[in-house]
C-alpha cells in the first residue's frame, strides 16, 4: 500500500472521474468490505476518507498476482 | 495478453502518481548547482582578500552568510518556479497531498540541520558547519525522495557521504560545499533533466 488512506477529492483528482462515478464505485467496494469509509468534519467542511481493509488488501494482491500469472503464461 | 500487461502498468503508474511528486524539475537542480558554485567562487575571492582568515562578526563573515542565504533563496525560488511550470505542462496540480508530504519530509531534517548549524556558530564550532549542513541536507533529500523522483535519493546519499568525508578533512569546508551543493546538483540535475524533462 502506498497510501494509508485517500480522501474523496484526492481520488477524484487522481482518477479524473465525476463525483457520481467515484461515489458509486466506492459504494460497491464498500459493499464488498474491501474499503472502509470515514466521514468527518474538518472545521466546517465535510471530509470523506477511504481506507483499504484487510480483505481489500488481500483481494488487491490476489488480483495483481493473477494478472502477473496470466502475463507469464503467455 | 497485452491488456493484462497494460492493466498492471496502469496500476503501477497510479500507485506512483498518488505517492510521488513527479513535477520536480531537473533543470532547477542544475541551476542550484550553478548558484552554489558561483557563491563558492565569490566567497573564495573574499577569503583571498582577507589572507585566508575569517573573523566572526567581521564584514567578511557577514558577507559569506549573506551569500549562503542568497544561494539558498535563489535555489528554492528557481526550484519552485520551474516545478510549477513543469507541473502545468504535465497537467498536474502543484499543491496536493503528495507535494505537502514531500515538503514536510524535506523540511524536517533540513531545518534541524540549519538550527544545528546556527547553534554551532553560537558555540564557536566553526569547523563542523560545512560537514553538518551537508550531512543534514543529504538526509533531507533521502527522506524526501520517498515522495518524489527516486534520483533524489542518490543525490542525498552522495551528499551525505561528502559530508562525512568533509568531517574527516576538516578545514576544507568551502571546497566540500562547492562539491556537494555545486557539482552534485549539476550532475544529478542533468541526469534528471535528460531522463524526465525532455519530452
Amino acid at each position: 500500500m502506498v497510501n494509508e488512506y485517500a480522501d474523496f477529492n484526492t481520488l477524484k483528482e487522481l482518477l479524473g472521474v465525476t463525483d457520481g462515478n467515484l461515489a458509486s464505485h466506492a459504494k460497491a467496494l464498500e459493499a464488498e468490505q474491501y474499503i472502509m469509509v470515514e466521514k468527518q468534519f474538518i472545521g466546517k467542511k465535510p471530509n470523506t476518507r477511504y481506507m483499504a481493509t484487510k480483505e481489500g488488501r488481500k483481494a488487491f494482491k490476489d488480483h495483481i498476482d493473477a494478472l502477473e500469472k496470466l502475463i507469464q503464461k503467455r | 495478453m497485452d491488456n493484462y500487461l497494460k492493466d498492471i502498468q496502469d496500476i503501477k503508474k497510479m500507485m506512483d502518481k498518488s505517492s510521488q511528486f513527479i513535477s520536480l524539475s531537473g533543470l532547477s537542480g542544475i541551476l542550484a548547482g550553478v548558484y552554489a558554485l558561483t557563491g563558492a567562487f565569490f566567497i573564495k575571492y573574499i577569503d583571498a582578500l582577507d589572507n585566508g582568515y575569517v573573523i566572526v562578526d567581521s564584514y567578511s563573515f557577514k558577507l559569506i552568510l549573506l551569500v549562503a542565504v542568497a544561494v539558498l533563496v535563489l535555489s528554492v525560488v528557481t526550484g519552485l518556479l520551474l516545478s510549477v511550470r513543469k507541473a502545468k505542462k504535465q497537467g498536474e496540480t502543484i499543491w496536493n497531498s503528495t507535494s505537502k508530504r514531500l515538503v514536510a519530509n524535506f523540511l524536517i531534517p533540513l531545518v534541524t540541520g540549519g538550527v544545528f548549524a546556527l547553534l554551532l556558530i553560537k558555540n564557536h564550532y566553526y569547523g563542523l558547519i560545512a560537514p553538518i549542513t551537508l550531512i543534514f541536507y543529504g538526509m533531507a533529500c533521502i527522506n524526501a525522495s520517498r515522495y518524489t523522483l527516486r534520483d533524489v535519493r542518490y543525490l542525498g546519499l552522495t551528499i551525505t557521504a561528502i559530508g562525512l568525508v568533509a568531517t574527516y578533512f576538516m578545514g576544507y569546508g568551502l571546497e566540500f560545499w562547492a562539491l556537494g551543493f555545486g557539482v552534485c546538483h549539476i550532475l544529478y540535475g542533468s541526469v534528471m533533466y535528460f531522463k524526465y524533462d525532455r519530452k
